[in-house]
Parts: C-alpha cells; structure tokens; sequence
C-alpha cells in the first residue's frame, strides 16, 4: 500500500494552523482565562479581588444545593438520552418499512430538527401552560395536578418532553441512514434463518446499527447536558426558583444574572473536567466493544 | 417636486447634520421593554428637541439582569455607555465597585444643577445613596408593591379591602371563598412578602444598618419569627383556598386575578398601567399592603423597587455634563409626570407629585395614587432599603425555599434556616470580592 504524505513540515502545520488558532482563541484562551478566575473572588467590575485559592471549589462541595443540581442533571440527561433515542430508532425501523409515501413520511418526521431551542421551549411553555396548555389539561384528566413553575416534577416532566421532543429528528435521521446502509443481502439472509422479526432486529440489525448509535449516544449526552440551556431558560422563565435546573444552566444563573465570577468560574472548570472525564471513559470503554465495520 | 426644490433640501439637510456634528452624544442603557421603551424614547427625543448642545441615544439591553451584565463587560472593555440602568437588587454591585460610576449627586452640583436631596419624595430618597445620606444613583422607574382588588368580587362578598392580615385571615378571605373567589396571589415573594414585609413591620433586614454601613461583616436577619408566622399562615391559606401560589413566574400569578379566579393580588404600583389598558371584565382598585397587627400597631411605608440610573465613570467632562443635564430634565416636574402618567410608576419629586394632584389625575385615577402615599406614609429605622451583594443570587435563593415551603417540600423552619446561612455565605463572598 501507498503511504501518503507530506514533502515539507511547514505545509501540514500551515494547514492545520486556522484551526488550531480558532481552538486557541475560543476554547484554550477562555478555559484558561475561567481556572485563573476560579481561584479568586472579583468584583465584576474589575476593581477588586481575592484570591481565595481552591474556596470557591470547596463552597460548592459543601453547597447541599449543588448536589442536588448535580444529581438532577444526571437523572435528566439519562432520561433525555434514553428516550430521544429509543423513540428515535423505534421511528427509523418502522420508517424503513414504510414503502408507499415513505419519503413524505419521513420528511414530516425530520421536521421538528428545523426548530431552534429556546423556540421548542416556547412551543412548550403553550403546551404545558398552567392555565389553558393542552398538555397540562391532558394531565389533570389522568389526576395530576401538573404546574408547570410552581411544582418541581411538573417542571423536570415538561423539560423531559420538550427536550426529547426535540431531539428525536437528528437521532431518526441517523438511525434511518444507518438502517438503509445495512446490506441487502445480510437482511436476506437473516430472513432464512431467523422468522422472529424482533429477534432478526436484536441479533443482526441492531449490532450492526452500533457504531451509529454510539455516535448518537455521545451527542445526546452532551446534547442533553449543554444544548438544553435555551429549552430551560425558556420554560422556567428565567426565574429558577423552586424548579429543577441543570449544571450548565446553574453557570449562567450564577455567572451571568449574579455575576459571581469566581464561583461560576470554578463551576465551568468542573464541567469541562466533566466532559474530559466523559470523553476518555466513551473511547476507552465503549469503544473497544464496538465493531465497526 | 423640482429639481431646485430637491437640491436646495438636501443643502439643508447637509446643513443641520453638519450642525448636528457640534453636539455631544451620549448613549443610555436600559432595560424597558415594549410600551415602556417607547416611553423612554419619547423622553430622549423630547430631551433632544428641547437643546441643541446635547443628543442622548437609548438603547434596549434586554433585562435587567442582562443590561447589568452587558454594562459591566462594557465597562471591562472600556466601552461602557454614559448612562447605565441597574435594578434595585444589582444596587449593591455597582455601588459597590466605588470608580465605576459618579455619583449622582456630585455630577448634578458639579455641573451647575441644583440638587437638594430632600425634592425627592421620602420613600425614593435613599434607596440609592451610600450610608452618609449622598445619592449615587439615580431613582428612575420607581415602584412599590401595593394591594390591587376586585371591586366587584369584594362587594359580591360583602367586604372591604383588608387593612391587615389578621381581618383577612378572619374577614376578608372567608367571605371571599364563600362568594366562590380564591382570596389572594402576589408576584414576588422576596420583594413583597420578604424586602417589603421588614420595611412595612420596620423589622430590620440586615446588620450594618441593612447592610448599608458597608459589605463587610454585613448579615441577613431574614430569619425571624414575625415572617416564619407569615409564611406559616400562607401555607395555612393556601390549604383552606384564602390564597393560591402559581410559581415563580411574575405573570402566572397576576393572570388568574385579570380572568377574575383571584380576588385579590399583590402586584407593582407600576402594573397599574398594564390593567387599566386591558379590559378585564370587572371595576379593580388598589390600596396599601395589609400588615399584622400582632407586629405592629405603627405601619409604616414602603421603599422602591424598579430601578435607577447611574452615571458611568471614565467620561470626558463634555459628556458628563451632558449627562447633568438629561437628568436634570427628567427630574423636572413635566416629564416625571408624564412618566408617572404613561407607565404607572411614580413620580420621584414631590414636585411632580404636586403637578400630577394639580392635574386631577389621582382624581380620574384614585389607583394610581396608592403607590406613592404608600411610599410617603411615616418611615423608621429599617424602611430606606437594603444593600447586600450577590442580591440576585439571594432572591434566587428565597425564591427555591419559598417554592419548596409552598409546594410542601420542606418546613417553614427548614426553609429559613436555609435561606439564612446561604445568603450569609454569599454575603461573606460578596465581602471578598470588595478587598
């Protein structure tokens, strides 16, 4: 085999250096820029400063609060993921047997990707509107008083929903070209030895759908955890109170409205080691059990 | 049109906008959306018309929260504007940050304005100024919360609006439910029934004198038994149907008493312009927030919430006086009432006061009189405000105990024990951030 490559040293490093600068100036500057003001108490205006060391961290160690936004953000983005993808591919495969209209069929099922966060949580607000929200009413019907911003479960239902909701597209466009790359012939000759259709999905389709649907899994985790920000914002109206709120969103509560720099410094520096954390254990230990093919 | 005719306009108009060259320009950031907006424009362009040496540009920053936050990156950056509007709850950060802005009141007698503190009605007057009685910022839309009601609802129940919240427990709700109406809702929990409730009670809000004497060592005294009682009593209400809670949400809450489910809601002397426009289906009035009489016998007033306008710091002297002077024409009693007329908040001048009882506007209107007598009733040692940093996270805070308190997640003790040591928490931090 030909092994392809570069003559010069300057080229590869003159090509790659738009990217590289782009990395630097909106990832590797801030990040920095967040652990140094981490270790300090600032007054926004930059006039005064402590340095307090690891406090800030330790604050929110000891803050009960915080882990309890902690564990929310873990519950949520476990359900969020789950069924955005499990409603998704169960979409795919009935929308791979479609054969009449199938193309209209799964346009309208690709339509929702179009819309933007913050709009599907405006979409939510009038569907779970306490007083006159289809959905809320759909709920009183089956005897839960559902209120969405006054009760903690209404909120974290309705932020389930409207995220999965909105996140069903991208998975079924995936899962569907995933579904459609599998040979023909594997599919036939599955069908000779297998006449369970369920049983034919679990042992043939699915695993060879796997590489797909870890690529899915890695997105809807981070979707969950950091894309939900505008859906959030919008259905608790930018007032948390006594609702249930994520990790990321906390950051911008703190940094943002309250403008307690340190504190919403060292809660960024703990997501991104988060996300570090994520990554490694998803390639090294996911990874290794899938077949590509 | 003629050819000459369009030749010789736009000689003019090259004229005036080379005339135009000659005014300072300053630019003013705020957070009045929709109708309020268009208000403040007015205010500009009228303040533009009325000189010719001054051209002040308002710009809409979205919230509060928001125009503070894209104030201070500006201000980082070195490209803040000249006037900057910051919420009541924000106050302790921008005062705070002693260089950030001017005060108000040395700008004014600087610049050749008159200023006499005591032109401003009582309830305004120190809202915004250091603990030595000098403003820094200042009032701009100020508000107050007051009591609204449905007329027709309390005549249906054959009773009167509550002078205190022992005649309502015992009068007023009772009638009330048995006339087929929930007795009441508020929109702001931290602001009514937390900030306002130790000014009306003159219960103290914090040490340091409320926190004004400095962020240093300053506590909240939040948690006492004259407000535990309230709040007791608000999950007691809300169990026997006197008095529903619809969340955090400020509209939620004001909702259910516009569809007339609500008989009584405590909302913003400044939403009493936003009722009267819609078209509600019943008569409504508005009066004082009820009090305990088991605290006091002696109520006493209000303070401001809304906002006020700072004078950002790093000018040149030329802008600076402009900025004088846009103050000195919104203080002036024409424009204070137009304000006060538009929008619903009050005038900050007794002299706009004077202006508008003149006028027989709180004869038309009797509502939109309530804000201010309230903020005029007699004062004491705890009802000029509060300053505490990290504020907005202190009312988030609240906000999340209350919610929990309301919805019967966690006990009334619980809740400001909570409260209690995280506000003290960030006010340390707070503290930090000042060194």
């Amino acid at each position: 085999m030909k092994r392809a490559g570069f003559t010069t040293v300057w080229l590869p490093i003159a090509l790659l250096l738009p990217q590289l600068m782009i990395i630097a100036i909106f990832f590797y500057w801030p990040a920095a820029w967040a652990v140094q003001s981490s270790f300090y108490l600032q007054d926004p205006f930059g006039f005064g400063s402590t340095f307090v060391g690891v406090e800030n961290y330790t604050d929110l160690m000891t803050n009960t609060e915080y882990g309890k936004v902690a564990r929310f953000t873990l519950i949520y983005t476990a359900l969020v993921t789950f069924f955005s993808l499990s409603i998704a591919l169960l979409l795919a495969v009935k929308a791979d047997k479609v054969i009449k209209g199938a193309k209209s069929y799964r346009t309208l099922l690709m339509w929702v990707y179009a819309i933007a966060p913050p709009v599907a949580g405006f979409l939510g607000l009038m569907f779970f509107d306490q007083r006159n929200g289809p959905m809320t009413e759909m709920f009183q019907t089956l005897g839960w008083d559902f209120r969405l911003g006054a009760d903690y479960n209404s909120t974290a239902t309705a932020m389930v929903i409207v995220a999965v909701w909105k996140q069903i597209p991208v998975n079924f466009i995936f899962f569907l070209s995933g579904l459609q790359s599998i040979p023909k012939s594997v599919r036939e000759a599955a069908l000779i030895d297998n006449r369970s259709a369920s049983g034919r999905f679990w042992d043939v389709t699915f695993p060879l759908l796997a590489p797909t649907a870890f690529f899915l899994l890695i997105i809807n985790i981070t979707y969950a955890l950091f894309d939900t920000f505008g859906i959030i914002d919008t259905l608790v109206r930018s007032e948390p109170g006594n609702n249930p709120v994520t990790l990321v969103y906390k950051v911008f509560v703190d940094g943002f409205r309250g403008n307690d720099l340190g504190g919403s410094s060292a809660q960024s520096v703990i997501l991104m080691v988060l996300v570090l954390l994520l990554t490694v254990f998803q390639f090294r230990l996911i990874e290794r059990r899938i077949h590509y093919t | 049109m003629t050819f000459w005719k369009i030749a010789a306009l736009n000689v003019a108009v090259i004229i005036s906008a080379s005339a135009a060259f000659a005014e300072t320009e300053i630019t003013l950031w705020h957070a009045m959306g929709g109708k309020l907006g268009e208000t403040v424009n007015k205010i500009a362009e009228d303040f533009n018309a009325s000189q010719d040496d001054y051209k002040i540009t308002p710009v809409f920053k979205g919230s509060y929260e928001e125009t503070l936050t894209a104030g201070i990156a500006a201000f980082r950056a070195g490209e803040q504007p000249n006037i900057m509007q910051v919420f009541d709850a924000g106050a302790a950060t921008v005062i705070g940050a002693k260089g950030a802005t001017i005060p108000v009141q040395d700008l004014l007698t600087d610049n050749g304005v008159n200023f006499d503190i005591n032109d401003y009605i009582s309830g305004v007057r120190y809202f915004y100024a250091d603990s030595d009685g000098k403003m820094i910022g200042m009032p701009f839309n100020s508000s107050s919360p007051i009591m609204y009601y449905n007329v027709d609802a309390l005549e249906k129940a054959g009773v009167t609006p509550p002078k205190t919240w022992e005649e309502f427990q015992s009068v007023t709700a009772p009638a009330l439910k048995e006339a087929g109406y929930i007795g009441m809702s508020q929109s702001h929990l931290p602001w009514i029934f937390t900030e306002n409730f130790m000014s009306r009670h003159n219960l103290p809000f914090a040490t340091n004198d409320n926190g004004y004497d400095g962020a240093e060592g300053t506590q909240i005294l939040v948690n006492n038994d004259a407000i535990k009682a309230h709040f007791t009593a608000l999950t007691e209400w809300k169990d026997s149907g006197f008095f529903e809670w619809y969340g955090t949400g400020w509209d939620d809450n004001q909702k259910p008493f516009e569809d007339g489910d609500v008989a009584i809601w405590l909302g913003s002397s400044g939403s009493f312009g936003g009722l009267m426009s819609k078209d509600l289906g019943f008569e409504f009035s508005a009066t004082y927030l009820p009090y305990w009489e088991a605290v006091t016998t002696e109520p006493k007033q209000t303070f401001i919430g809304g906002a006020s306008l700072f004078a950002m710091s790093g000018k040149s002297a030329e802008e600076n006086e402009a900025t004088a002077k846009f103050f000195e024409f919104l203080t002036s009693a024409d424009v204070q009432y137009f304000w006060h007329k538009e929008t619903g908040y009050v005038p900050i001048t007794e002299a706009a006061y004077e202006l508008a009882k003149e006028d027989g506007h709180y004869d038309r209107f009797p509502a939109a009189e309530v804000g201010i007598q309230q903020l005029s009733l007699p004062g004491g040692d705890n009802t000029k405000g509060y300053r505490m940093g990290f504020y907005v996270q202190i009312r988030d805070v609240m906000n999340r105990e209350y919610g929990r308190i309301l919805t019967g997640e966690t006990s009334v003790e619980d809740a400001f024990n909570n409260i209690e040591k995280e506000a003290n928490d960030l006010l340390a931090r707070f503290a930090k951030t000042q060194g």
